[in-house]
């Protein structure tokens, strides 16, 4: 049998990796976490989970980069905040598993072909382009980006049963006032970073 | 009276028209005027959070801004709007410096905003300030046989808790009891759907909507009654893949709170957008008896 190391030496952590995590907005408290595993049982995802939300806000307060931005973890979390309103501690969980889903995609380190983060980019893409989504057309291109176009046939048949009630719609929405939504965006971004 | 600015999101006028098509005679039942807030955009659910959570409270902001001139505050019913709303509110009047900043972005761009919006769920609205007596006052046909199962998830209830307790809300059930029907004791009652997971990781999505289905139905409930379009969608879309994969009949009908309670007083079933179910209603309809305004 092969002995192998699970874990990291502290060298090999990045102790910046807290205070980046730390200055998002809802993450202030998450230092006082006393890994009393309340998230995690509390969490309906958690059996799916390749880490629990308490070992994921352990490895953010011990600089585990790698191990926490890499997780499905991440994508798993549905943001019922049931981990949240239950912590003893106060800690925003839903936010912090929101400022380190944003991270990954900033770093571009999320599982690839993951619906989830694709879903997630692909409607703000188009809200910020149109001011609304279109649910028929933000699936549609959910299938084709996360390259699983032939599983839309599967899907047919749902389809045909919402079209026949009259739940489906092809027509692409949008707001009126497009100028004041892109200049709104362009004055956030500006000075954000 | 005033009234509010109605915010439909995008789920009410594709997927869930039938939450659209009996909240508004319902709300024109009971006398509370609604306008739709023009030109809203989308709130960006929990999808822009996870991308810019600046840009999503910056474009929350322009949907308050909408509402602010309008001199009404928003009744958003679908619960991943209204809690994206709240918090978005919530943000911009915090004071901290990124909150400021786009506050004066939102000026730069002609859609200011002072702070002076409340964002409110239509059932608290119907419960907390309509009140179930007069409500109960205008109930025509109540629902005697009917049993519902409540099912609030998790937007509504959480993380805010100032609507009802994070567990175990009554505000649904209350209403319910009103329009005649009797809520059974479900434990599931804010339990997660699997919101958008339950579209894209079907092997989750089966299993928390098998949970509620077999819960509601082990109680005995003759339907669903929901608050929130992807609870709604999920718990509707699941129904025969949950059957053939674990072989137990859990067919039950999602239904809206508002269409229920519009049977209650006296609308009638296509008014309400009961045609809209992918789910058959027969089981339903024979519970509620005849009187049923057709």
């Amino acid at each position: 049998m092969e002995i192998l190391r699970k874990v990291k030496y502290e060298e090999e952590l990045d102790p910046g990796f807290l205070d980046e995590i730390i200055r998002a907005s809802g993450c202030e408290k998450i230092e006082a976490c006393i890994q009393c595993g309340t998230c995690s049982s509390s969490c309906p995802m958690s059996v799916y989970m390749d880490y629990p939300p308490r070992k994921i806000i352990a490895m953010v307060k011990n600089g585990f980069r790698e191990e926490a931005l890499r997780s499905f973890t991440l994508w798993l979390c549905p943001s019922c905040y049931t981990c949240q309103v239950r912590c003893p501690a106060q800690i925003k969980i839903t936010d912090v598993m929101y400022a380190l889903k944003r991270k990954a995609i900033e770093e571009k380190v999320y599982p690839q072909r993951f619906a989830i983060p694709i879903l997630d980019k692909e409607m703000s893409r188009r809200i910020a382009k149109h001011g609304r989504n279109s649910e028929m057309r933000l699936i549609l291109s959910l299938y084709w980006k996360s390259r699983k176009p032939l599983e839309l046939l599967k899907m047919a048949p749902l389809g045909w049963r919402l079209m026949k009630a009259g739940r489906m719609s092809f027509k692409n929405e949008a707001i009126k006032d497009k100028k004041q939504l892109k200049a709104l965006l362009a004055a956030v971004r500006e000075g954000a970073r | 009276m005033n009234g509010y600015a109605y915010y439909p999101g995008c789920s009410l006028k594709e997927n869930s028209r039938s939450y659209e098509q009996s909240l508004l005679p319902v709300f024109k039942e009971i006398g509370v005027p609604l306008e739709e807030l023009n030109d809203w955009n989308c709130c960006g659910a929990t999808a822009y959070f996870s991308v810019d959570d600046t840009m999503a409270a910056a474009i929350s902001g322009r949907n308050l801004s909408l509402a602010e001139k309008s001199g009404r505050d928003i009744l958003a019913p679908c619960a991943g709007c209204y809690l994206t709303l709240k918090k978005s509110n919530v943000f911009l009047a915090s004071g901290q410096p990124k909150a400021e900043k786009i506050l004066g972005d939102l000026k730069s761009a002609g859609c200011e905003y002072h702070g002076t919006v409340k964002v409110k769920h239509p059932l608290e609205v119907l419960v907390r300030e309509i009140g179930l007596d007069a409500l109960r006052a205008k109930i025509r046909r109540p629902l005697t046989n009917l049993k519902v199962a409540c099912y609030y998830g998790c937007q509504l209830v959480r993380p805010f808790t100032d609507v009802d307790d994070a567990d175990y809300p009554m505000i649904l059930d209350d209403l319910m009891t009103a329009a005649g029907a009797t809520p059974v004791d479900f434990a599931a009652k804010t339990r997660c759907c699997g919101g958008s997971l339950t579209g894209t990781i079907e092997e989750v999505g089966l299993r928390l909507n098998y949970i509620l289905l077999k819960e509601a139905k082990r109680r005995g409930a003759d339907c669903i009654v929901t608050i929130c379009p992807l609870c709604q969608f999920n718990l509707e879309i699941t129904q025969r893949k949950i059957v053939r994969r674990f072989k137990e009949d859990l067919t039950l009908p999602i239904l809206f709170f508002s269409q229920v309670l519009g049977l209650a007083l006296g609308l009638s079933e296509k008014t309400l957008g009961f045609s809209r179910s992918i789910i058959p209603l027969d089981a339903f309809r024979a519970k509620l008896g005849n009187g049923g305004a057709k």
